[in-house]
């Protein structure tokens, strides 16, 4: 019988730091992954991570503020305080596990600016600190010791009598399902982007977390919030960093203005982020830009610094839409890129659940609230992932396998996935499914967004959760039936689809990157509250929670 | 534009398991990459196509595949480049056994990573903050650390081929990102232990440099420059003992003193003069040569104005002198 004190799902970030904590905790722990854990989104985050280092001048409060600020004042301020009190610490740490951070003229850790801060408190590894990091990561999840089931695919949650007792888990290589008994559960499956289509997130961000943990009964809290990125590429979607416009890269409209004076005099490009998309969104829908998108312009860089810095995109750039930032500027638009909202935790990576915790995108703690701040998202996964992991290693020592029957949940699994299989044929092909989905989200759930627009997509929703239950599986074999997964994933982003679209459509204001052109302000009288939702008899049921005010009054935000 | 792929399929539960090759036309964007063909025909034709993929921005290393006959990342080749004679051939990469179509087996490559003890091990007190150490220092490591595991410098080396016991480009390459790291190993970022190690056979000395893993690598790691440097590290540490290490001192010795590479002493010096066994292991070439008259001269002679040879190795930098 294959059972853990501590089981992570998802080995990016959060899922790793998690693991390695529990195991230094003393857990007997694993981790499982549908993909190898290098292969996880964390990859993807190019422009660094923040922290407050005091020995430079910096205070964590200053940090704090800005995150509370960036969120629209929707972010818990108590969990904001916990994230960067510890963002030092988790820095450090990381460099002494070897990550190649950029360094200053005396070679201690460098900075660069990032949006919606005062300072520039943002350490990197040129533009892919996520990769150097996630690497980083596994070196030290090697060294830990913790068991890996890697390329293994979680389909079910098993829980008896509200008390977690593990997971069904598909081995995508041989097709075979197991039970694997554990005393808690971490996810850390990271967020919901292939959702929304185009999106910046990779083919793997089908929101498995998010979709195990609502069908069980766990609280979702601030799924409206979806932020859009201000420069993806056109067509694919794929992401440019932010870090181009934290070494000084412009935004221009058809005419070569930097539009952002209009919208944000002082912070101009490096506004927070939804600031940033509005106004772009806001030009493109005014007839100013060129074929959907605005310029990123980069060229007053040099070659040199973009070189150094900005390589990795300038490369996405030539090898995606056959430009060189170096010569001319990158068409962009903003594109859906991180879910704020999640599974709701406290401090500790907790959940309503006993015994099961999340951390990283999946959850919802709320750090970010109505919009995070660029470069926090490295850093939540590391706090909350080490968090999650203690405490889940804690809770376990003192807790016992709940029981329950093995061969039947194995048996009812195998069922349920070979009734996939048998499917017939003729029903719509997936990908149909999927991107009817994707169009409609991107549609009415993106910067702008109105009640007609969202009801749409709800009324699109029904049908494709009646067309997806007859989605056919092409491949019926068992070794690495990539078919078989997409099927189940697809399932798994329907559930995300609704609580997200039902949350949007309950939030009567406009606050971070919900803007809302039937209600286009901020009501704090009213909607200063987060939406929590969760899976009731007969569907989707909302509730509220009050927002942690500790030190920062909320106040009209200007950049 | 239309583009045509041939896919190698292979289906393990198949009644007779064997790899065929199978076309398929699809229409994809001007712009569109060999992954975004490969997806349409996943999605569109045939949902059975196995393959690894998920960013699509060349930084998960997912899928790494041989397409036209060498390793790349299908995410970052531009199908319109990649037409020859009106198709694209897309296979599984190499030196990998193939699980389902372009799905290989990772489990050799990870084994060979983990050998190399892939974590950083200093040996001095951790400071209280971060190391100090240089920006260069640190770019020239994030070079390294650029690399995204994808396989494919693995898929094509030459040496993985024929000899599977090596270590091969890319755990050597990690291997690199460590002992170059100024916080690896001694105060002075020496780490001896290592080197030692990973001048064992089946280590840096193996490499035939061949380029190829140079060629394949999308991420501009140059594997086979980073095994390069190893050698010198390793023979700056001391370890001069082993036959490449030897080899390479013989040969530039010979070269630097006469101007010509001494072929005759250039064996036993590399195998060691008092190493029996292995000079004997060499008897069956050296009759082979001898009977056709390939044996070098016995004695060897300098090259006319040698001399200008030499001025050429003063001039040149030591290997010490090189990396400072």
């Amino acid at each position: 019988m294959l059972e853990h004190d501590v089981l992570v799902i998802g080995a990016g970030l959060a899922g790793m730091r998690a693991a390695i904590a529990a195991r230094t905790g003393g857990a007997n722990t694993a981790i499982i992954s549908k993909v190898h854990p290098v292969r996880s989104h964390s990859n993807a985050a190019q422009g660094g991570i923040n922290a407050a280092l005091t020995d430079r001048g910096d205070e964590w409060e200053d940090h704090a503020y800005d995150t509370v600020k960036g969120s629209d004042f929707l972010g818990d301020q108590d969990a904001i305080e916990v994230m960067c009190k510890a963002a030092g610490q988790a820095l450090i740490d990381m460099e002494h596990f070897g990550v190649t951070f950029n360094r200053d003229d005396e070679g201690r850790l460098g900075t660069r600016a990032f949006g919606g801060q005062r300072r520039a408190r943002t350490f990197f590894v040129g533009d892919f600190t996520g990769q150097a990091l996630l690497h980083v990561m596994f070196e030290q999840l090697i060294k830990s010791g913790v068991r890996r089931y890697e390329e293994w695919f979680v389909s079910s949650l098993i829980i008896e009598d509200d008390q977690v007792c593990g997971v069904m888990a598909l081995e995508v290589r041989t097709g075979q399902v197991y039970a694997i008994r554990a005393k808690t559960v971490i996810f850390c499956t990271g967020g919901f982007g292939r959702v929304f289509e185009p999106s910046t997130n990779a083919l793997i961000c089908t929101g498995d977390g998010t979709a195990l943990a609502y069908n069980a009964g766990a609280e979702l809290m601030d799924m409206e919030m979806v932020q859009y990125h201000p420069t993806t590429l056109a067509g694919s979607g794929v992401l440019i960093s932010e870090a181009a416009r934290g070494e000084g890269a412009y935004l221009l409209d058809k005419a070569g203005n930097r539009f952002m004076e209009k919208y944000a005099p002082n912070m101009m490009e490096l506004a927070s982020r939804d600031v940033v998309s509005r106004a772009e969104q806001t030009e493109i829908n005014a007839g100013n830009g060129v074929d959907g998108c605005v310029y990123l312009d980069c060229r007053h860089l040099g070659e040199g610094l973009i070189m150094e810095k900005l390589s990795q995109i300038r490369e996405i750039g030539i090898d995606l839409v056959g430009v060189d930032m170096i010569t001319d500027p990158i068409p962009i638009r903003p594109g859906m890129h991180y879910a704020m909202g999640g599974i709701r935790t406290n401090v500790d990576g907790l959940t309503n659940l006993p015994g099961v915790y999340a951390a990283g995108e999946c959850a919802c703690v709320s750090v970010h609230g109505g919009n995070r701040l660029g470069a926090n998202s490295l850093l939540d996964t590391i706090v909350f992932g080490e968090r999650s992991g203690n405490h889940a290693a804690e809770a376990s020592r003192n807790a016992d396998y709940v029981e329950f029957n093995v061969d039947q949940a194995v048996k009812k699994e195998e069922k349920r996935i070979q009734e996939l299989l048998d499917r017939p044929q003729n029903g719509d092909r997936i990908a149909s499914v999927r991107l009817g989905m994707g169009d409609s989200m991107n549609r009415n759930l993106a910067v702008y967004r109105d009640e007609e627009g969202m009801q749409e997509t709800l009324g699109d929703l029904t049908e494709l959760q009646k067309r997806y239950e007859t989605v056919p599986v092409e491949n019926k074999g068992k070794v690495f039936n990539t078919d078989l997964v997409f099927a189940l994933e697809l399932g798994f982003m329907l559930d995300n689809a609704t609580p997200i679209a039902m949350s949007a459509l309950d939030r009567k204001d406009s606050r971070g990157a919900q803007a809302r052109t039937d209600y286009p302000d901020r009501d704090d009288e009213n909607w200063m509250k987060h939406l929590v939702i969760k899976k009731g008899e007969v569907g989707p049921e909302l509730s509220y929670a009050p927002v942690s005010i500790t030190q920062w009054t909320p106040e009209e935000r200007k950049y | 534009m239309d583009v045509t792929i041939k896919v190698k399929r292979f289906d393990p539960e198949a009644a007779d398991p064997q790899p065929f090759w199978q076309d398929f036309t699809v229409e994809i964007d001007d712009k569109g990459t060999v992954l975004d063909a490969l997806i349409k025909i996943r999605e569109d034709n045939d949902g059975a196509l196995s393959l690894r993929c998920s960013c699509r921005s060349s930084i998960c290393g997912s899928c790494a595949v041989r397409i036209n006959g060498h390793a790349g990342l299908a995410c970052k080749t531009q199908a319109a480049t990649a037409i020859k004679d009106g198709v694209i051939t897309v296979e599984p990469a190499g030196n990998m056994p193939v699980i389902k179509d372009l799905v290989v087996n990772f489990d050799g490559f990870w084994d060979k990573v983990m050998e190399i003890d892939p974590y950083l091990k200093p040996e001095g007190e951790e400071p209280e903050a971060e190391y100090i150490a240089s920006n260069e220092a640190m770019l020239h490591l994030s070079n390294v650390t650029a690399c995204i595991m994808c396989g494919s410098c693995v898929s094509d080396c030459t040496v993985m081929e024929v000899d599977p016991t090596f270590l091969g480009p890319a755990a050597l390459a990690k291997a690199y990102r460590f002992t170059a790291d100024p916080r690896d190993g001694d105060e002075n970022g020496v780490s001896t232990s290592r080197l030692e190690e990973l001048t064992k056979p089946s280590g840096m000395w193996d490499c035939t440099r061949c380029m190829e893993c140079v060629a394949a690598c999308p991420k501009g790691v140059a594997p086979m420059d980073r095994i390069m440097a190893m050698r010198d590290q390793a023979i700056d540490a001391g370890f001069h003992n082993t036959n490449g290490a030897r080899h390479t001192e013989a040969f530039s010795d010979s070269v630097e003193h006469s101007g010509w590479l001494d072929e005759l002493r250039l064996v036993p010096k590399s195998v060691g003069m008092t190493n029996v066994s292995a000079l004997v292991g060499y008897a069956p070439i050296a009759i082979q040569a001898l009977t056709h008259g390939k044996m070098p001269s016995i004695i060897h002679k300098k090259i006319e104005k040698a001399e200008n040879v030499k001025k050429i190795f003063d001039k040149v930098e030591t290997p010490k002198k090189r990396r400072q």
